[in-house]
This record gives structure tokens, sequence and C-alpha cells, in this order.
């Protein structure tokens, strides 16, 4: 997937595209949450409307947690990422998490939210916005993933918070995208999108060969700064029953310069808001 | 100012009033066998804010004495009262405050139809109500579950003396022949009553107790009321008094760790509590402590309205204690040397309970310490649970550890405690209505090893100053609860200093042991879920981890091996 070229000005627009259709389908699928809807409409609301829109393939298919399993407490086996039928309440945050692909380009986003108010929610909200400014001043630095990975930890320490994102499978903050082409059938196993798998292990096995990995955590493997590309970087915090997170693509140029490929999301401009009316 | 009121039946009643006379008025209801200057250690601090009224009832004092035990029925006695609100606040309703047979004269007024609109609200000490009484006794009687029959042998065994009091010309002569004031002496508090009080007295028991077997109607009242029960009261207990909320609909009930002459040995307390409710109906203003003390159904949060103080609360136990406080209802004062990590956790616990605030505070700087006491009672009143947990952890060998690394942990660790459990302890030995310390001591109290000669020498003496207070403060009903963490995984493996390595070992030290800690897993948040637990159940010692309760009771069951364990050397290298 790190294939070259990726951040040529014309493949960013295709995945600025991808990544705002995907914020828009979780944007709109949130406003109709209403109490009572379950993890499993919703999830259905999202396919439905990112079908109706081009998509053909996900990367992952859709998830949404509510509740307290937006801090993804007892996760203890991979299964707990798929919907239930968890009802949505008065006052309990939710995340939407969709990876969809559209004519061989993928974009995967999180979207957090919650109906009515909650003020630990806000108080998450609010702080996450250091984690997009750290991670991106830290990755223009050249510093080594691994290092950000800790930096970021540090954060949540001195925040008072909780790492989430050390549940995902490979205790990943983010993971590599690119285009996807491939001859396999369209299917999902475990989740995943096989055509994009087979990419992403593709990618792991050449990127094995050079010591580096397209899954960034805090192992060794993940000791080098990062490789030019495109990033899904997924700052996943949680404080007692609540989590939160954002995830959007990270370009890295083969300059090593770094930028957020898009500001014009939501929790940004929920964080523009915030700075402007103060 | 002192005057004389004439009763409806020509009896002079002497009535002292004191305070600014524009002011809510308070008057004051002694009981047997006083008189009103029962009342001068808690009129002395109202008189500051209210018209103070302290009245001698006929029999007592300088007021007169009738003859006839017609002359002592309580609805008399409530024309008295009656007659004196009549004189010292004849266009705006009062408040009362009675004690003992004060209070059962008040219930009478504040349940009866004479002085109806008069009353704004009462705090009773000690008294019941005649027809509460009756219909608690009546209630247990027919059906004498084992609560219901040990709560009555309870009242029924302090109530004798009543019985005697019946009896003629015996109990005159106990009191002319100076029985009875030996025997009050050697209960907390009676003071010196004179004979003549105690005699001309005893015409309230013959006139008004059992003196008709049929039950009495049962009397309700919509004033509010607050009772305030002395848990150590030889003549009234608990349930007599404070289980009275179907004839209340406004109760608040405060428990305090007192015996029955409390206005004489609690003056502070009791006139807090007074002007609490006072101000209350007076203004809309609601203090903590009252707003615990209501009684209703609706089910409240553990913690609820507890005002409670944590040193260290910036990190690791002492923020996940601030914050489970908080979501359990209190309201939460943090202090930490490190202001911005005081006031992170005061944000956080924020987010989850009624309020927070954080103040900057070394513990080991006494005149911090008292300066901090000063501006917490006057900013956010008497604490409920004072927390001590600030402390650091010196790691290594005895010979390497400095003079000057014995003084910063002693400081720390130990001084911090001793001056929390001074000045802020002393804040709630002050209050007089009791609380809990905690001091967060560790399982290296029990646990030797070679390893930590200098945090466990501190640790254990926590410990130990903890039994010993605990065995102090027990009169004035303060708990004091020692926790002794085992492996809890906070910042203190990397905060620690390991004496006798170079930087590179010491740092490598410090990141094994993280990593020990967090392999271990044990986290701050679970540590503070049983520090309340602690703090619910006043426990002595509350060892918090597995290794910790197993460590205790090894220590208990075979010394000899953890004496042979200690020469293990701990430090991960």
């Amino acid at each position: 997937m790190a294939g070259k070229g990726l951040t040529d000005s014309a493949h960013l627009g295709k995945f600025r595209e991808v990544q705002q259709l995907a914020y828009a389908a979780a944007e709109s699928v949130a406003q109709t949450l209403q109490p009572g809807v379950t993890e499993k409409q919703a999830v259905q609301r999202m396919r439905e409307y990112l079908h109706g829109r081009g998509v053909q393939d996900w990367f992952h298919v859709p998830f949404a947690w509510f509740g307290d399993r937006t801090a993804f407490h007892n996760f203890w086996t991979p299964v707990k990422f798929f919907p239930t039928h968890r009802r949505l309440e008065e006052g309990m945050p939710f995340i939407l998490d969709c990876a969809p692909v559209r004519d061989g380009y993928m974009a995967d986003i999180g979207y957090a939210g919650c109906l009515g108010t909650n003020p630990v929610y806000e108080q998450l909200m609010h702080d996450l916005a250091a984690y997009r400014t750290l991670i991106v001043t830290r990755v223009r630095e050249g510093a080594p993933l691994r290092q950000i990975y800790r930096d970021v930890d540090a954060l949540i320490d001195r925040h008072g918070y909780d790492n989430r994102h050390r549940v995902y499978p490979g205790r990943v903050i983010a993971h590599q995208i690119g285009t996807v082409h491939s001859r396999l059938p369209q299917f999902i196993a475990a989740g995943f999108g096989i055509r994009s798998l087979q990419t992403l292990v593709g990618d792991l096995i050449l990127e094995r060969m050079h010591h580096r990995s397209p899954l960034w955590a805090d192992g060794e493997i993940s000791n080098h700064p990062a490789t030019p590309g495109l990033w899904a970087v997924e700052p996943h915090i949680g404080f007692r029953d609540v989590g939160v997170k954002f995830e959007e693509i990270l370009v890295v140029t083969p300059s090593g310069d770094a930028y957020w490929l898009d500001d014009d999301l939501p929790h940004v401009r929920r964080w523009q808001q915030a700075a402007a009316a103060s | 100012m002192t005057r004389d009121i004439t009763a409806t039946d020509g009896v002079t009643l002497r009535v002292h009033e004191s305070g600014p006379p524009g002011a809510p008025t308070v008057v004051c209801m002694h009981g047997y066998p006083d008189d009103h200057t029962l009342w001068d250690g808690v009129t002395a601090e109202l008189a500051q804010r209210y018209h103070v009224v302290a009245y001698d009832v006929r029999g007592a004092g300088e007021s007169g004495r009738p003859h006839g035990r017609q002359a002592y029925r309580l609805d008399q006695l409530v024309r008295d009262l009656a007659a004196v609100i009549d004189a010292v606040s004849p266009d705006r309703p009062v408040h009362l405050l009675a004690h003992d047979w004060g209070s059962v004269q008040a219930w009478h007024a504040v349940t009866g139809q004479l002085l109806r609109g008069r009353i704004s609200s009462y705090t009773s000490i000690s008294g019941p109500c005649l027809h509460h009484a009756d219909h608690w006794l009546r209630a247990r009687v027919r059906r004498p579950t084992p609560r219901a029959f040990r709560e009555l042998v309870t009242q029924l065994r302090s109530s004798w003396y009543i019985a005697f009091f019946r009896l003629p010309l015996l109990p005159e002569l106990a009191w002319r022949a100076g029985l009875i004031q030996r025997v009050l002496a050697r209960t907390d508090g009676a003071g010196t009553p004179t004979a003549a009080n105690g005699v001309n007295g005893l015409q309230l028991y013959r006139a008004n107790i059992m003196a008709r077997l049929a039950a009495l109607p049962a009397r309700t009242t919509d004033v509010p009321v607050q009772v305030l029960a002395p848990q150590r009261d030889p003549f009234v207990s608990l349930s007599l008094q404070t289980d009275i909320a179907r004839w209340v609909p406004n109760l608040a009930v405060r428990k305090l760790p007192a015996g029955h002459w409390l206005p004489r040995t609690h003056p502070h307390a009791v006139a807090r509590c007074a002007s609490e409710l006072i101000d209350y109906t007076e203004r809309g203003a609601q203090a903590r402590g009252l707003r615990r003390a209501w009684r209703t159904e609706r089910e409240r949060p553990r913690f609820a309205d507890a005002l409670v103080v944590i040193s260290g609360g910036g990190s690791g136990i002492g923020r996940a204690t601030a914050l489970e406080f908080a979501e359990h209802g209190a309201e939460v004062i943090v202090t930490d040397i490190d202001q911005q990590a005081a006031e992170r956790t005061a944000q956080l616990a924020n987010t989850l309970g009624p309020r927070a605030s954080a103040y900057l505070l070394d513990v080991s700087d006494r005149g911090a310490m008292e300066k901090f006491g000063t501006i917490l009672r006057e900013n956010h009143g008497i604490p409920d649970i004072v927390i001590n947990n600030a402390g650091i952890a010196v790691a290594g060998p005895f010979f390497e550890t400095t003079v000057a690394d014995w003084e910063r942990i002693i400081d720390v660790n130990l001084w911090g405690v001793i001056h929390g459990c001074q000045v802020l302890g002393g804040l709630l030995v002050e209050g007089g209505l009791g609380g809990t310390i905690v001091n967060i001591a560790s399982a290296a109290a029990y646990l030797p090893t070679r390893s930590l000669p200098a945090y466990a020498t501190t640790k254990a003496a926590v410990l130990a100053l903890s039994q010993c207070l605990r065995g102090e403060l027990a009169q004035a009903g303060v708990g004091v609860v020692a926790i002794c963490p085992g492996f809890v995984h906070t910042n203190i493996t990397n905060s620690a200093r390991y004496v006798g390595l170079d930087a590179a070992q010491e740092q490598a030290a410090k990141q094994r042991a993280t990593m020990l800690y967090r392999l271990r897993n044990f986290t701050p948040r679970h540590a503070a879920q049983d520090i309340l637990r602690a703090v619910e159940r006043d426990a002595t010692i509350a060892p918090i981890t597995v290794e910790a309760k197993a460590g205790l009771l090894a220590s208990r069951l075979t010394p000899g091996l953890l004496r042979a364990l200690a020469k293990t050397d701990l430090i991960p290298r």
C-alpha cells in the first residue's frame, strides 16, 4: 500500500474525497441516532449511506461502539469490536468507525459523538486536540514512531487518561493505507476486506525486510521515523466509561515533511469553533 | 438582658436575651435537671448572629415553682413557651433549640395547634416527642422482631430511672441526700445540678409520662426538624430519637459522637448545626452537612455531600482516590506539590462529581499546612474525610542512603502525615461531628526488605501512628484508617530514588520496576475503590492487593519466613 507516488496531488485529491465521504457518512448517521438505536442499526445505516455513494469494498467493515464500549472495557477478544444490540441512551457517548474503499482509494475514519451532554465526553474531546498537534509535530521532527507512541502515552498519563488504542490488534496507534488493486473477489474475513488485507499483508512482508512496519505501535519494529506515504492515525483515549478518538490520514512526504491531509473535518471544526468562541 | 414574663397561670418565667434584637430569634429550652445555663456555651456563639433567648422552665432556675403536678402538664409548658415567644418575637416566627425535657416540650409545641405558624425550625437534642415515643414503644411490643426487641431492651434499660422518679418521696430524698448528683457526676457534662431543680422537675415525669394507658393520638409536624442524636446517650436511644420520619416529613438527622449533655460538652457543634438549619429556613442557603442529614427515600450517592481532602492528589493513588470520591458524590479538595497536576485532578473530578478544587501544598512544611488548614476551613468548611496520601520512595542499601535522603523521605512520608493529622485531623476533632482520617502507609510497613530500609521505616511509622491515633480519637468519633497498598502501578516506580546506583543503572532499574508493576497490572483505580470501602467500614488496617493481604497474614503467622525473605534484593537490575 505504501506505493510510491501516493503523495502526488492527484492521488491526494482522491483520498481526500473518500475521507470526506466517510466522515459525511458518520456525521449523517450520527444525526439520526436516537435513544434506543442499536449498534447494529447504526452500522447498517453507515453501510447503506456509503453503498449508495459508490463505495464497493471495505478496508474493514464499519464499527459502532456505544456507552462504555467506547472505552473498550473488557475487550478481551477481537470479537468484542463487532456491533452488538447495545442501545443508545441519553448522555451516552458513541464512536462510529468506517473504512470504505471507492475506486481503489481507501479512507479509515473514526468519529466520536455523544447523545445529549456528558461532561466527561466534553473534556476528553477538548483534550484530544493536543494529540493531533503532538503527533504531526513529532513526525515532522523525524522522531522514531516508537518514541512518538511513548510521547503520546506520556501525554495520556499527564492528562490522567487511559491509552485505549493499545486494545486495537497489534496495539497500533496508526497504520499505513494506500490504493487497492487486487484480482481477489470481494470478500470480508474477520471484519477486513480480503483485497485490502492482501495489500496490507504484502506491505507487512515488504517492510519487514527493511526492518519497518506499516503498523505503528510501541515495539522495536516501530523504532524508525515515519515511512513516506499515508498513515491513518487513530489516537484513542479513555477516561472512566468514556472513550473518544479521531482517525484521519496523515501525509508523510518523501522529504520527511508531514501534514494532515484535510483540516475540514468534524473534530477539527469543533476545536476551531471552540477556540474562536473563547 | 434579663426579664420576667408571666405565664397564663401566673407563674413567672425568667428569660435571658442576648445578641442583635433585629436578627432571627432562637429560643433555647433546657431539660431536666438543668436550667438556662446549660446553653451558655452555645449562646455565646449563636448570639454573634441571632437574637438568642434562653429561659428557665417553670420549676427550674429562677422561674416560679408552682406546686402540684397539674402545673407541669405539657399543654401548660407549651403555653409558657407561647408566652415567651409573644414577648420576645411578637411579629416573627422563631427557631427552637431544645434539649432533653426541653425537647419533649418543643416537640409538643411543633406538633400542636397553639403555636402553628409561629415556629420556623426546630433543632432537637436527646428528647423525643412523647406521642412518637408511645407509638415507637407500642410498635415494637406488637411486632417484636429481633431488631425491634433489641431496640426495646436498649431503651428500657436506659429508662428504668423514669419508674424510680414516679415513686413517691424516694427520689426527693435521693436528691436531698446528694445521691443523684453523685450518679450524674459520672456522666460527661452533667454539670452540677441543684437539688431544688432536681426535686421540682420530678413533676415533669409524674405529670406527663404514662399519664394514661390508652394509645396517644399520632402527632405530626410540617416544621423542618433537625435531630442531633448523641451516639453515647445513656438515657435516650438513637432509634427512639431518629426513627420518626413517618410523623416528620422534613427531618434531618445527625449522629454525634458524644454523650447526653451535648450542649455543654460540644457547644461548637451544636451552634454550628443549629445555625445551619436556621440559615436554611431563613435564606434557603444550605450547608453541606445539613444537605447530607435530610432523611429521604431516594437513593443518594455513597459519599454525597461529603468533603474530602487529599494530599498528593496530582497523580497515582491520590488522583484515582480523588476521582473515585468525586464519582460517588463527594466534594474533593486536591493538594499536591505540583500545582498543575493538582489542578488537572480537580478538573477531571469536576466532570464526575459536584465540585472540586486544587491547592499547592508541600505537606512537609508545617507553616504551609497550617495556612492551608485555615483556607480550607474558611472556603470549604470542616472536612469529613482527610486523606494523607503524599509520599515518595527511596530504594537501595542502608549505608548508601545519605542523611539528606533520610531527611527528605522522613519529611514527606512521616512529617507530612503528622502535619496532616494534627492540622487537618484537628479540624475534624474540633468540628465535633466525627469523620475519618486515612493515612496511606504501605505493605512495606510490615514486610521487611533489605531493598527499602528508608521507605519501609517511614511507612511502618505511619502505620504505628495511625493505630495509636485511632485509639486516641475513638472518643471523638474520628476513625483512623491505615491503607497498606502492595504493588500498585503508579509513577512511584519512576519518581523513586535508587541510592547506590549510577545514573544509567538507576534509569534501568526504574524502567524495569515500571515494567514489572505494569505487568502486575493493579491499577490505582482499583486501589481507590478499596480505599472507599475501607473508609465505609472504618477499617483499622486495609491491605490492598493480594500480596499485601497475604503479607499481612504471613507477618502474623510466620514472621520468621518474612525475615528470611527480607534478605532478598528486590531492586530489579
